[in-house]
């Protein structure tokens, strides 16, 4: 994909590069070592550190960190609060909701065993793990391109530091990406990789796939009073402010009481909602006054803000795993459970099926290049897959019979068939694809935020701690500039506005009464919304210059 | 010449400060950290004498704990040719930097010692004049130009009027102001290389250096939150908000 450009760029070589220091990716490498501690193994990450970047829920089933690290409690790993009750609530409006009786709650809603973490401390646990173990981990490296040669993948080149604005190198400042070569080159940049979704079009990895579905997840992290926090309690909704019964807008809200008087609140909106003027921020922000989030957050104070795009499409959605010389691992490739929405052990199990099948190549002399057919025959035979089978119709479920009536037929699958109706559900329809005229929806009247529980977009994204140089060319790309103004607007009033969480696209008016799509890079906390739901499929994600983004904690 | 710059681990400039429930601190739970911006400056304007010609050696020295060694690398990257750890678990005072600096300075006899001017997370501004103090040598402090002839330096302060020009016997103690330089970007292959430079570490009582009595943090609290502004329509309005507010 690197088109034969004159720059001398640095080369270094390792027997595998990894893409992206998440729980995949930082599995995989971890694996490699544990596998054959000789192996040269690096890993790039476009955050200013592991974990910066990391936005997850998270409540964390440790399958396959007990397979990993069986002594991770041993090495101080960051799981500290176990789940000690699951509440589910069906809320039916601004103030209502009724607590579904534990004994309908579904089995994958079950959260016994389960740890309420923040994926980014256990993603720098992980990475210091990795380190220990002699691999090489470069935060602030994004990798921009693959490395393709007579269609094989020979690593990446990240991504060159110290452009301007016009792409024209800056005096002194310019500092051309560098190419790390791998045997083999692992995928590990999460949900809408920007580069595996290149590669997935470029090996039509997914022409037996069914499309892939998407969400928006909005989270923050608020610190509460004591006498409100019950350590361990998880509460999961359904509903409003989204659908109950329609299926227009799905989605679901989550409130996960943490160590230190933290809780986790968030909002998972499905990208295929139809009304162009739905604001997952909005929704998210009015959702915290609903009493069953009020009751924990009032009187409380917000640390942090967020947001990321989650992979909801499940075992049919999953495209081909490998091509000549790489992988794809985790939610790169789309291993996400969603029925559990959890995608974490499952991301990570899918690195150590794919770094066995690296290691175990190279161990044979292997000098890269080949497919790794033994990644995906593992897979099928492991639980991993197991899982994703029990759990492969829930989406569907939920897209066509909306979140009570799939939600029922998903409890019915999931503890009376153990999750094997003898069928499977497709959805076809991709997400970009569902919205509705802006001339046929309703608009939406959403309420002021109170400065207390809800606030606006501003002041949350300067919460993520979000900073990227100023003077560089934009990471959010659009194929045709003028598809914003001429045809986004006037036939879906412009839905970037409101589906970026982070306040990036602006249609700004201008003196002569004319209209400018204004895009305030800068701001973007790389959920990936963008890429997935413009209608006209014209904006395209791409890394910023190493370490912009937000800068996570704890999230 | 030798070039000493002290480097230290803060939270990252970008990062949002919160203050903990409690009022004990700032929360650093999973925070970033980085190297000082300030230090940074100082880095980069060693490592250019180092490339001009100027200076034959680069040394880094950081205060801190286990961590902190990560900054020291990063102060590899840049180009130092090694580094001091100077290892320390307690929050240390600018007296005890001083103090600690002094005797890294004893034992290196550089003939320049680069710091920043003051570190973003406590902003103390004191750590550089107190260890010129200690070391009885001059020092030219919030540098935004700085230039070696000989024995001598000429720099550039920025100080409130506009700016100064002063010209100081080497050694002396410099610290570095933002307009210094703009520090580069650090190169991956350095950055691998940096892994294998050599780090010292020792201990302050290695040093022979007790801690100053320190001072004691009795609370740490957020700024007060703006209150939200009014809009007036009119001057009367205006002059009567102000009364109101017991401002005129
Ligand atoms: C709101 C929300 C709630 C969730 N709740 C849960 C939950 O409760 N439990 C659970 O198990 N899972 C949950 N998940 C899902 C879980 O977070 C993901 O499945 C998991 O993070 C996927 O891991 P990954 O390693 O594949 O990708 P990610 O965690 O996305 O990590 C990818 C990493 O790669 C980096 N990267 C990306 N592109 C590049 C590039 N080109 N170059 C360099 N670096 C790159 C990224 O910065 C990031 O660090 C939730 C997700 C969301 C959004
Ligand atoms: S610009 Fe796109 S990727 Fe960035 S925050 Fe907005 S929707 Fe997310």
């Amino acid at each position: 994909m690197t088109e034969n450009e004159a720059v001398e760029r640095d080369v270094m070589e390792y027997d595998v590069v990894i893409v992206g220091a998440g729980p995949a990716g930082l599995s995989a490498a971890i694996r490699l070592k544990q596998q054959n501690e000789d192996l040269a193994v690096c890993v790039v990450e476009k955050g200013s550190e592991v974990g910066a970047h990391i936005l997850s829920g998270a409540i964390f089933e440790p399958r396959a960190l007990n397979e990993l690290i069986p002594d991770w409690k041993d090495k101080g790993a960051p799981l500290n609060t176990a789940v000690s009750r699951d509440d589910i609530y069906f809320m039916t409006g601004e103030s209502g909701a009724f607590k579904m009786p534990g004994l309908f709650v579904p089995k994958t809603m079950h959260n016994h065993g389960n740890y309420i973490i923040s994926l980014g401390k256990l993603c720098r646990w992980l990475g210091e793990q990795a380190e220990a173990l002699g691999v090489e981990i470069y935060p602030g490296f994004p990798a921009q391109d693959a490395i393709i040669e007579d269609g094989i993948v020979r690593g990446i080149v990240t991504g060159d530091m110290g452009l301007d604005k016009e792409g024209k190198h800056k005096e002194g400042m310019y500092t051309p990406g560098m190419e790390l070569r791998g045997k083999y080159t692992l995928f590990a940049e999460g949900c809408r990789g920007h580069i595996g979704k290149k590669l997935i079009r470029q090996y039509e990895l997914d022409n037996d796939a069914d499309p892939q579905h998407f969400g928006i997840g909005i989270k923050e992290l608020w610190e509460i009073p004591a006498e409100k926090h019950q350590p361990g309690l998880v509460v999961h909704s359904a509903g409003w402010p989204l659908d109950l019964i329609g299926t227009g807008s799905l989605g679901g809200s989550f409130l996960y009481h943490l160590e230190d008087n933290k809780v986790a609140v968030g909002l998972i909106v499905d990208l295929s909602y139809t009304n162009p003027y739905l604001s997952p921020f909005d929704e998210f922000q009015r959702l915290k006054h609903h009493p069953v989030f009020k009751q924990y957050l009032e009187g409380g104070k917000r640390l942090s803000y967020g947001a990321r795009a989650l992979n909801k499409g499940g075992l049919y959605s999953i495209p081909k795993m490998v091509f000549p010389g790489g992988a794809l691992i985790g939610c790169d490739l789309g291993t996400m459970n969603f029925a559990k929405i959890k995608g974490s052990h499952t991301a990570m199990k899918s690195g150590m099926l794919a770094a066995d099948a690296a290691a175990t190549a190279l161990k044979a002399g292997g000098q890269g290049a080949d497919v790794l057919e033994s990644y995906p025959e593992a897979f099928k035979a492991s639980w991993l897959y197991d899982e994703l089978y029990r759990s492969r119709n829930f989406g569907v479920f939920l897209h066509k019979f909306g979140a009570l009536i799939g939600g029922a037929l998903n409890f019915i699958e999931q503890n009376l068939f153990g999750g094997k109706l003898p069928f499977t559900a497709h959805d076809r329809k991709r997400d970009h694809e569902t919205l509705v005229p802006a001339s046929q929806a309703q608009k939406i009247d959403y309420p002021k935020p109170d400065g207390k529980l809800s606030f606006d977009k501003l002041s949350s994204v300067f919460l993520s701690s979000t900073s990227h140089e100023e003077d560089q060319p934009s990471h959010l790309q659009l194929t045709d500039a003028s598809i914003p103004i001429d045809k986004n607007l006037p036939e879906y009033a412009e839905p970037a506005q409101r589906y970026c969480p982070a306040g990036v696209y602006e249609v700004v008016e201008e003196k002569d009464g004319g209209k400018r799509f204004q895009i305030n890079a800068a701001n973007c906390v790389h959920c990936k919304t963008c890429d997935i739901k413009d209608p006209a499929q014209n904006i395209t994600w791409v890394a910023p210059e190493g370490g912009g983004g937000p800068n996570y904690s704890a999230m | 010449m030798k070039v000493l710059v002290s480097v230290k681990r803060v939270v990252d400039y970008n990062v949002r400060i919160q203050v903990k429930g409690d009022g004990s601190g700032v929360n650093l739970d999973g925070v970033k950290m980085s190297m000082n911006p300030f230090d940074e400056i100082a880095m980069e304007e060693a490592v250019r004498l180092k490339e001009a010609g100027t200076a034959e050696e680069v040394i880094a020295v950081t205060i801190g704990g286990d961590k902190a060694e990560e900054q020291l690398r990063s102060a590899l990257a840049f180009g130092a040719d090694r580094a001091i750890h100077v290892k320390v678990n307690e929050e240390v005072s600018p007296l005890t930097a001083a103090r600690i600096l002094k005797a890294v300075f004893e034992k290196e006899q550089p003939g320049l010692f680069l710091m920043g001017k003051q570190a973003i997370d406590d902003d103390n501004n004191q750590t550089g004049q107190m260890t010129s103090a200690l070391l009885g040598i001059p020092q030219a402090t919030f540098a935004g130009e700085l230039k070696i002839d000989g024995n001598k330096a000429t720099v550039v302060r920025e100080v409130d009027a506009g700016l100064e020009t002063i010209e100081v016997d080497l050694p002396a103690v410099v610290t570095a102001d933002l307009r210094l330089n703009e520090p580069r970007y650090l190169k991956l292959p350095d950055i691998m290389k940096a892994k294998r430079k050599p780090v010292e570490t020792v201990s302050m009582a290695d040093l022979g250096v007790e801690a100053a009595p320190g001072l004691t943090v009795t609370k740490t609290s957020p700024p007060p939150a703006r209150a939200a502004g009014i809009k007036v329509k009119t001057v009367d309005e205006l002059v009567a908000a102000l009364k109101d507010k017991g401002l005129v």
